[in-house]
């Protein structure tokens, strides 16, 4: 369960979010879609500790991600943009060393790394170093790394972005199998089929505000729209960004 | 070590010794090879100054029977002297076939002129351009002019006139250089590059663990696992500490194994490098290699690519060399207060023990306690460094 109340954020003169507020509850995926620019990154990296708000608040089930910045990442999977993973490390290792962070160890971490392998599919290359891996082999291991530590919440930042056809649906399954699983999924894109495909709620945000949220059928309905589409162009007045 | 900073510790050199390119750079190529190279050198120089002074110079001289006073002259200067005949070509081509030979051809009318009082002509054959015949050639020079000087004031005399008449000015050089001054300024390198090899040691896990992880897009996720962001820092200074002694150890141990073939003993010097000189150095230049850690990592930090930390650190990896340099210049002694400038305080040690002095206990602890004291002044300053937001850069 995340809730953001009047989050705001600056660098230097640019108000990169501007009172943004929404909540994503568990067992439901919510999109953030929004053209690029728009503050959705800004947003997740406050959500996710590595930058401070200077307004509002934002919590992930109840804990204070300003306050208690630990307890907070300890509640979150992560991941962040730039999906990187190191590359004389295999696989196996990379997810192993975020688990050892996190505080597992021993046969418990094995247990869990094996898990994650197998779910994610990542069994063929475990055991390889990750220095030629696809970009799509990348960000399973990336996602895996976020998900070691079994959290409740995720937080992925445009999870998709150069990703084939295969790996992207293979993606989507593996969200819907978290919400299935109970998990409050947050992510962002500014892919908007992506976010029709997948989210029970969608946060539309445009100039650092929350233009629009709700439902797609319930946005449409609030737009007077035929499609996702027109809905989006209704909230943010243009075609900006759209793929 | 568990919880963060070992866990960190442990990645960052895994990976380390795991990257082939890494391996060469900071442990081979600079730490094996850097002392091997130098050693090498010093051993030529050292061998070429050694021949130098002793040398009886071969040397060849063609139409010998025209001046057998001359030749016995050549003799008696130390040289040694062969005789073979042969004209201007015949004698190029000996040289051709071997370049460092000397040769000295009495031309045809010598004796008439020598006869006749005057001035009679000696060729010089060398190649110019070794710089071992180059030497051959002035020592032979130096004979012949010699000789020259003799016989000048011989007719001199010979017709009421003093000799000394025309001298105006006699020079008296005193050459205080001796092979074994020089070979000890050579030596004094050698301390100031087991701390420049040390740093090298380090310097590609530095630039990995924070610029390079930064650009890798592995530094944002790593930032999110629930530990204060200094530890994981202080896990990246350590690793790149490690490294360093690493480093430092090859270094000590390849100049320990290659001074065993340097002729220092023919020159009355005594190749003060055994295992306990050794150990001691390694031992005193350790606490140096968490400053150059830290001092390299805060650096990096604030770069903003791969490339920006390579090109800045090249220029920061000098920094230690400007203390040492300075005493250079001013000829500093050492002293206890120096001990507290952290690598001229090694590079005085290092010095000392090479030359089998006695060290004040009091210096070596100066010397360890501030060393210390800064690397940890560092090493915090990079977990503060890394606190900023900043740091994720873009």
């Amino acid at each position: 369960m995340i809730r953001v109340t009047g989050l705001g954020r600056c660098f230097g003169a640019i108000r990169a979010i501007d009172g943004v507020s929404f909540e994503a509850g568990d067992g439901r995926i919510t999109g953030l879609l929004g053209p690029n620019g728009a503050g959705k990154s800004t947003t997740l990296r406050v959500l996710y500790t590595v930058l401070r708000p200077d307004a509002g608040s934002a919590s992930v089930d109840g804990i204070d991600v300003v306050a208690e910045p630990l307890a907070a990442r300890r509640a979150i999977g992560v991941l962040p943009h730039a999906a990187g993973i190191y590359p004389q490390l295999t696989a196996r290792e990379n997810i192993a060393y975020f688990g050892r962070l996190h505080g597992l160890a021993g046969a418990a971490l094995n247990e869990r790394v094996a898990q994650l392998v197998a779910a994610l599919e990542i069994d063929e290359f475990a055991d390889r170093r990750a220095r030629g891996f696809s970009q799509g082999q990348r960000v399973k291991v990336a996602l895996a790394r976020a998900l070691i530590h079994a959290p409740r919440n995720l937080l992925l930042d445009e999870p998709s972005n150069g990703l084939d056809v295969m790996a992207t649906r293979s993606l989507r399954e593996l969200i819907r199998g978290l919400r299935a699983a109970g998990h409050c999924v947050l992510f962002s894109s500014h892919v908007m089929q992506e976010v029709a495909a997948l989210c029970d709620d969608i946060v539309i945000i445009d100039h650092g505000r929350v233009v629009a949220a709700g439902t797609p059928v319930g946005l449409q309905r609030h737009f007077g729209a035929a499609t996702l589409e027109d809905a989006f162009v209704a909230a943010i007045g243009d075609a900006r960004g759209l793929e | 070590m568990t919880g963060p900073v070992g866990i960190v510790l442990g990645k960052e050199l895994r990976e380390a010794l795991r990257d082939r390119r890494t391996l060469l750079t900071s442990l081979v190529l600079g730490p094996l090879l850097g002392p091997l190279f130098f050693v090498l050198v010093l051993k030529l120089t050292l061998e070429q100054s050694v021949e130098a002074q002793d040398e009886a110079v071969p040397v060849t001289v063609a139409n010998a029977a025209a001046a057998p006073n001359f030749v016995q002259h050549l003799r008696e200067s130390g040289l040694a002297v062969t005789l073979q005949d042969g004209d201007d070509a015949t004698i190029r081509g000996w040289i051709q076939a071997a370049p460092e030979l000397v040769v000295v051809r009495i031309t045809e009318a010598y004796a008439e002129r020598f006869q006749a009082a005057a001035p009679a002509v000696v060729m010089v054959y060398a190649d110019g351009s070794r710089a071992r015949a180059e030497r051959r050639a002035r020592r032979v020079q130096e004979a012949i002019n010699r000789w020259s000087a003799v016989i000048g004031g011989l007719r001199l005399q010979a017709r009421g006139v003093s000799p000394a008449l025309v001298q105006a000015v006699v020079i008296d050089t005193v050459d205080v250089s001796t092979p074994s001054a020089r070979a000890a300024l050579l030596l004094g390198i050698l301390s100031y590059l087991i701390l420049l090899l040390t740093l090298v040691g380090g310097l590609y896990l530095a630039i990995d663990a924070t610029a390079g992880e930064r650009e890798r897009g592995s530094l944002e996720a790593l930032l999110t696992v629930p530990a204060p962001r200094e530890r994981l820092i202080y896990g990246k200074v350590l690793a790149a500490a490690t490294m360093m002694a690493l480093a430092l150890a090859l270094v000590t141990l390849t100049i320990m194994a290659a001074l065993r073939f340097m002729p220092l003993e023919s020159l009355g010097m005594s190749a003060n490098f055994g295992p306990a000189v050794a150990g001691s150095v390694f031992a005193v230049t350790l606490p140096f290699a968490l400053v150059g850690a830290g001092l390299l990592t805060v650096v990096a930090s604030f770069t903003r690519s791969y490339t920006e930390a390579q090109s800045w650190l090249g220029v920061v990896m000098l920094v230690p060399t400007v203390p040492i340099a300075i005493a250079g210049v001013l000829a500093v002694k050492p002293a206890a207060a120096l001990m507290l400038v952290p690598s001229l305080s090694q590079h005085l040690i290092i010095q000392g023990l090479m030359r089998g002095e006695e060290l004040p206990v009091v210096w070596l602890a100066l010397s360890a306690g501030s060393t210390l004291a800064l690397g940890l002044a560092l090493t915090w300053l990079a977990g503060r460094l890394y606190r900023r937001e900043a740091i994720l850069g873009g």
